[in-house]
């Protein structure tokens, strides 16, 4: 018995993908019901593409009774931003756009230095400034169990204080699911209604669902350099370092994040089909293989989301 | 299907040195992960690969070796997925075990071969037994080091056995002897112990067969009414949620509770398709042939269900204590119940339930990981199943107004004031 037999046998049925769709829209309506001003944190990325399916399918025939909030770090890929605008026409939705920029510029944050500067630990205070901006009380992620170890001990409610902190030995019990969205003023709530899904599942629910994507997740050609084994992409934020040099590769994005720090894989899946049997037989996570970040520490993850990270 | 799993034992039994096994073994662990178990192996322990590393993500974990907090993990074999919610064996973390049964469909008890049944041990019987878990896997672990002795598996067993049976309900005790740490009799049978002659771990987990749910009628809590107001869909008005109990068609006859109102079933969209009938557990948006008052709380079911739903204000429920502030006679509460938030005052604590002995002990208060019997009055009527019957409808919790934390889970018995 295999891995790679293992994780193709249900792949060409949906089993399961109904059972959770249906968790998951429960949990938004619960959500949209239970406080006063929810946003959704929309990143361009598939699984924040699978979420703002989800929650458009939730209140159908009627419009998202929420916005979507982008916190835009400036080191997007072009295609994202097209995306992003694409789908905010297409689903009918408000978008909310939070910048990093604006942060640096009012001196709130102090942009990282030296070639392997990264704005992605920055978009913690972006974000805690705008939920405080706009009075958010919840923002909806698409955060799953199965992406590291601290996430995989997060409530799908979690509970976050006035500093914005999590705090993983004070959190709220869920017995059968059930969901207690009480705060006080000045915290908030974070929802996960992905909770559940592994990378398997979200790939087959864009596949069935026919779920719009970027087109960075699929195999093209792109100019490359190579750093600590992943591939960085050069020409914006990305500066090659003596010794580096680009070469040009065919590859894909397993997730999308800020371009400094996101790394392609050599891959050669050209559509969601060809992805599916790829990330079947992957043996390296996603976190693991594309996010320089996390890899700084075992904690890495653990120590962001104290702080605030989605 | 998917069989979820709840596993419990006490601290250093190897709870999630087995879930590293299971997860190891049916090779779900990605090569990065295991190259960082490698990495934390040599920084916490003896420099031997340390399979609980993978489950115990946070750094306090690490450092002292103790699951803190519920890790939830998923895998698959050809034959079945499964979700393992791995919860702390501490005392202190009780109320995890009580979340983890609550949504689980067996249990794994982890009991040390060497220190054999346990207080801790006891304990995880009882939640199991009392979250209605009917199913428990009796691991006997680290058969490593009593020499495989099949005399002191049998002791084990035995005293398991003994115990099971002063359980507040029945459980279904699966035993088997293991080794997590080498990996005997958990994906491999054992070359040790010849002498058991049942299956592997996670063979029986993948052929246990479960209880079908009993038909006892579809019911639906509203969670949110869908009003587009568009000119597409001017009418529309979808009574969102999502679908417990039984099956729901449309021309189904349906009451809406706690009032005393009916009407008919004209049109079922899930996610804006629509369809004839809905299953349960579907998050489906129903249409009413009526323009009668519903709003989020009330409660949908068909009029011909078997076993409908009751309507009361007096409630009894077991109840697991999850804060440090005690559960005391005429406290005030939030309650939230299905769809339904209501303020809850405590008339009566019954019992305290020992989880060693199962016995009841009369008591003013409940503390920290206490079980007991309470009775409270809520501000409004509830639409309620006993917990036994249908557990989405018997099942609430409790909520702290000062500080928001949720208290309590609580598993309702039986109602006052009312014949049921």
């Amino acid at each position: 018995m295999t891995l790679i037999d293992n994780r193709l046998d249900g792949i060409d049925n949906d089993e399961g993908l109904d059972e959770l769709e249906d968790e998951a829209i429960t949990i938004i309506r619960e959500v949209a019901a239970e406080t006063r001003a929810p946003v959704l944190l929309f990143s361009g990325g598939k699984d924040s593409a699978v979420l703002l399916h989800l929650a458009a399918k939730a209140f159908r025939p009627g419009n998202l009774p929420f916005p979507v909030m982008h916190v835009d770090t400036g080191h997007n890929f072009d295609e994202v931003i097209d995306y992003r605008d694409r789908l905010v026409k297409e689903y009918n939705v408000r978008l909310v756009v939070a910048s990093v920029q604006a942060s640096i510029d009012a001196g709130r944050v102090v942009e990282e230095t030296g070639p392997r500067a990264s704005r992605n630990r920055l978009q913690s205070v972006t974000l805690l400034d705008a939920i405080a901006e706009h009075q958010f009380d919840a923002a909806f992620g698409g955060g799953r169990r199965d992406e590291d170890k601290a996430r995989a001990k997060e409530r799908i409610l979690s509970f976050r204080d006035r500093f914005g902190q999590w705090e993983p030995r004070a959190q709220r019990p869920e017995p059968w699911n059930m969901l207690n969205a009480k705060i006080r003023t000045g915290e908030h709530l974070r929802a996960f209604p992905l909770s559940n899904w592994t990378e398997l599942d979200i790939w087959r629910y864009i596949a069935r669902e026919e779920v719009p994507l970027p087109s960075i997740y699929y195999s093209h050609r792109r100019v490359v350099i190579e750093r600590n084994g992943m591939l960085l992409s050069v020409g914006g934020p990305v500066v090659a370092e003596p010794g580096e040099v680009p070469f040009e590769e065919t590859v894909r994005y397993r997730t999308v994040g800020d371009a400094s720090c996101t790394g392609a894989v050599r891959s050669t899946a050209a559509n969601v089909h060809d992805v599916i049997a790829e990330v079947a037989a992957a043996r390296i996570t996603e976190r693991g293989a594309t996010r320089a970040d996390d890899n700084f520490s075992d904690s890495a993850m653990e120590d962001r989301k104290r702080e605030g990270y989605f | 299907m998917v069989l979820r799993i709840a596993t419990a034992g006490s601290v250093d039994d190897g709870k999630s040195t087995l879930i590293g096994r299971l997860l190891h073994d049916t090779k779900t662990v990605f090569e990065d992960q295991l190259a960082s178990v490698e990495k934390a192996s040599l920084r916490y322990g003896d420099g031997s690969l340390n399979l609980a590393l993978l489950t115990d993500g946070l750094r306090a974990e690490r450092e002292q070796g103790i699951t803190i907090d519920v890790a939830y993990r998923y895998f698959a074999t050809p034959r079945r997925t499964f979700v393992v919610a791995d919860t702390p064996g501490h005392a202190q973390y009780t109320r995890n075990m009580v979340t983890g049964a609550s949504v689980s469909d067996v249990a794994i008890v982890l009991v040390d071969a060497r220190n054999g049944l346990t207080e801790q041990t006891r304990r995880h019987l009882f939640v199991a037994s009392l979250l209605g878990v009917k199913q428990v896997m009796l691991a006997v672990n680290k058969m490593d080091l009593v020499d495989f002795s099949r005399d002191r598996y049998d002791e084990i067993v035995a005293a398991a056995t003994a115990h099971a049976t002063a359980l507040p309900a029945p459980v279904t005790l699966n035993p088997l002897p293991i080794s997590a740490l080498l990996g005997d009799n958990v994906v491999d049978p054992s070359d040790n112990m010849p002498w058991f002659t049942g299956r592997p771990l996670l063979e029986q987990l993948e052929t246990l067969e479960l209880d079908d749910d009993q038909n006892i009628g579809a019911r639906l809590s509203v969670q949110w009414v869908i009003r587009p107001y568009s000119t597409e869909h001017h009418d529309y008005r979808g009574l969102a949620g999502r679908l417990t109990g039984g099956t729901l068609a449309i021309g189904d006859r349906v009451r809406v509770l706690p009032g005393a109102q009916q009407s008919t079933i004209v049109g079922i969209d899930r996610g804006g398709v629509p369809q004839e009938t809905a299953e349960p557990g579907e998050a489906v948006s129903i249409q009413l042939a009526d323009d009668i008052d519903v709003s989020r709380g009330d409660v949908l079911v068909t009029v011909a269900a078997p076993k409908p739903p009751v309507v009361a204000d007096q409630i009894v429920a077991d109840v697991s204590w999850m804060v440090d502030k005690p559960l005391e006679v005429g406290s005030r509460w939030i309650i939230k119940h299905l769809t339904r938030t209501a303020k809850a005052f405590v008339s009566a604590i019954e019992t305290r339930h020992d989880v060693v002995t199962a016995a009841q002990h009369s008591t003013e208060r409940l503390e920290l990981n206490d079980l007991g019997r309470v009775h409270l009055n809520v501000s409004v009527p509830l639409v309620v199943d006993l917990y036994d019957d249908h557990r989405p409808g018997g099942a609430a919790i409790l909520v702290d107004e000062a500080t928001g934390m949720t208290c309590a889970a609580l598993m309702i018995r039986g109602f006052d004031g009312i014949d049921a």
